[in-house]
């Protein structure tokens, strides 16, 4: 009886763990599959069928093909402006919010937090928030994917709880010593909140860097397009006519394939080069955030 | 008499009064900080709640929207005998039903499995990759998928073997649905994990000893013990997909879909995108969105009214 027992534990773990391996193995795949393909020759690839084990030679030609390519760097430059200047914007805003927000004895704060969680429940829609965007003069630059974007709710108010759980005292003390709220705020809210302003930081880029919708309704110069703007050029509308100059056409399409493939790998790269140190972080922001506000 | 109960109301009045002028004056300081932010909000939250009344309108831009002429519900009734209505709520409503039903037990169950799993370094691998589809963004997920789809793609070579010969997959209306839907799984199964696998670290774990020396089996023991541990959080989840159903992944619809697919693919906010943006009739746009966010915050409220009678979560 015992035996048996043991044995059925034994099935139960290798099926548990056999499943694991094949979840693993389809998340992990696609991602290989791209990476072989971008190295391989592009003949051998064309002309190949099925899974993908191992790349058909080791050729960068494609790489090549993107980094000459102006509008990929264009595209990532305004990337990093638009992540970098935005993020400052955001953070800044963010926390100056959740901190007056996260006050006790202030008259209007409930009025105050009302008026903020109203919006996450309620939205005036997609073409109402072009015609403001507009309005305001934002089309046509940069400014147009960072000003309306400049709060997050749900990142608020997440900061909001973390402010609320900093000890009163400490406020009390610094206040006796003359402080204001400004350097309450600023040295000793903040400093004492590095975790979860760290997770805030991760997740307004996560933001910014996929961002491609409202640029793509806003933008219309191609020199202002972020980098997923451009992806989306090369990847779903498939025009990599700027790059394949030269070749005839057979030779081409061959080509236009592995440069497809580079192109994935170049653009995920950044993050998941990144990824391994961050994503700790990430995991402790669900948790923050699974905290009812 | 009337003076008599003016007085008392008078001197309330006053007190209040007194009140928030003694409060702006000790929090100026933080009144300015927020200052910025209720600018933010007034503008780019409530102007397009405000700038919504243009669906009631025949909306020009010289006019404005205070100024543009009063329409009523035409633009809504437009909508609903619209020939296309039928198919786009019939499209929404398809879509957010299977992902509810397919993609959302499934982080809950990779949550049952991971917490199976006995080797702890196998676990976090399996953990770390499974998250990583959330990090790549939209725009090359879609990208993969429709070359992986693609008449030479690895997806559609894999289906060639099993019989499939249709050509490209996206361009086939019948398996829009199926590809959305699959894709959805890929992409958030290990994110969305994260929340149920804390979870489940908080079982009290003097209920799995017990059921040890009753001699429980594994399958047993998630039955009658992991489960219903997980039920107050997926119960939370659950209100909040339900209140956020009707905005199915538009970016990703509007990434993926084409003329040929609409049929199964179109749903209200790429109907709105193409008719308010692309084609610019902005008050039909803006109406048709109107109807989607009073559907969305009808089907919260009910998520959360039913939640609280049947078992105590509720998000408020």
């Amino acid at each position: 009886m015992r035996i048996r027992k043991r044995y059925s534990e034994r099935l139960f773990d290798a099926v548990v763990v056999l499943i694991a391996i094949a979840i693993t193995f389809c998340t992990l795949y696609p991602f290989v599959f791209v990476l072989f393909a971008s190295v391989s020759d592009a003949g051998d690839l064309m002309s190949h069928s099925g899974l993908l084990w191992k790349p058909y030679g080791i050729h960068l030609d494609a790489y090549i093909n993107v980094f000459k390519n102006p509008s990929i760097m264009a595209g990532f430059r305004n990337t990093v402006f638009i992540l970098v200047v935005g993020v400052v914007v955001n953070m800044i805003l963010t926390s100056m919010a959740a901190y007056v927000l996260s006050r006790k004895n202030v008259y209007w704060s409930r009025l105050l937090i009302f008026f903020v969680l109203i919006t996450m429940f309620f939205n005036g829609g997609l073409i109402p928030m072009y015609l403001v965007i507009k309005g305001v003069g934002l089309s046509n630059s940069l400014w147009s994917l960072i000003i309306p974007f400049a709060v997050n709710t749900f990142n608020l108010l997440i900061m909001r709880t973390s402010f609320m759980a900093i000890p009163d005292s400490l406020e009390e003390s610094a206040k006796i010593d003359g402080a204001n709220h400004f350097v309450i705020f600023s040295r000793i809210v903040l400093p004492l909140s590095m975790p979860v302003i760290a997770v805030m930081i991760l997740y307004y880029s996560v933001e910014k860097w996929n961002a491609w919708f409202y640029a793509s309704v806003f933008l219309n110069s191609r020199e202002l397009f972020p980098i997923q703007l451009i992806l989306r050029e090369i990847l779903i509308s498939g025009s990599t006519d700027s790059m394949t100059g030269g070749a005839d056409v057979s030779q081409m399409q061959q080509v236009v394939q592995t440069i497809k493939y580079a192109t994935i790998v170049v653009a995920t790269l950044p993050i998941l080069v990144v990824y391994p140190f961050l994503q700790k972080y990430f995991v402790k922001g669900v948790m923050v955030g699974a905290i009812k506000g | 008499m009337q003076t008599h109960a003016s007085l008392p109301l008078s001197r309330k009045e006053a007190i209040v009064t007194r009140t928030i002028h003694k409060d702006f004056r000790r929090n100026r300081l933080l009144y300015l900080m927020i200052l910025p932010v209720l600018i933010y909000y007034s503008v780019f939250q409530y102007g397009p709640m405000y700038g919504a009344l243009i669906a009631f309108k025949d909306y020009s831009p010289s006019a404005g929207i205070w100024g543009s002429d009063w329409i009523g519900f035409t633009n809504f009734s437009d909508f609903f005998n619209g020939y296309y209505f039928s198919r786009i709520i019939k499209n929404t409503v398809l879509i957010s039903v299977y992902t509810l039903v397919f993609e959302f037990p499934a982080p809950i169950l990779l949550a049952l499995l991971v917490n199976e799993l006995r080797n702890r370094t196998f676990r976090r691998i399996v953990q770390s990759v499974t998250y990583m589809p959330y990090f790549i963004s939209l725009v090359v997920i879609c990208g993969m998928i429709k070359d992986f789809t693609n008449t030479n793609g690895v997806i559609n070579q894999l289906f060639g073997l099993l019989g499939y010969e249709g050509g490209a997959m996206l361009q086939n209306s019948d398996l829009f649905r199926p590809i959305y839907v699959f894709s959805e799984i890929w992409q958030h199964i290990g994110w969305e994990s994260i929340i149920y696998i804390a979870a489940l670290a908080n079982i009290d774990q003097e209920q799995f000893e017990a059921a040890d020396m009753d001699g429980a089996g594994r399958l047993s023991k998630i039955w009658y013990i992991t489960l219903p541990g997980l039920v107050p959080t997926i119960m939370i989840m659950l209100i909040l997909r339900i209140g956020n159903m009707m905005n199915v992944g538009f970016e990703k619809i509007i990434l993926l879909y084409n003329p040929a697919t609409y049929e199964t693919a179109d749903v209200i906010s790429t109907y709105v995108y193409r008719k308010g943006i692309l084609e610019m009739s902005w008050s039909f746009g803006a109406a048709v969105g109107l109807f989607n966010s009073v559907i969305n915050l009808l089907l919260l409220v009910l998520a959360n009214y039913i939640s609280r009678r049947v078992n105590q979560n509720s998000l408020w």
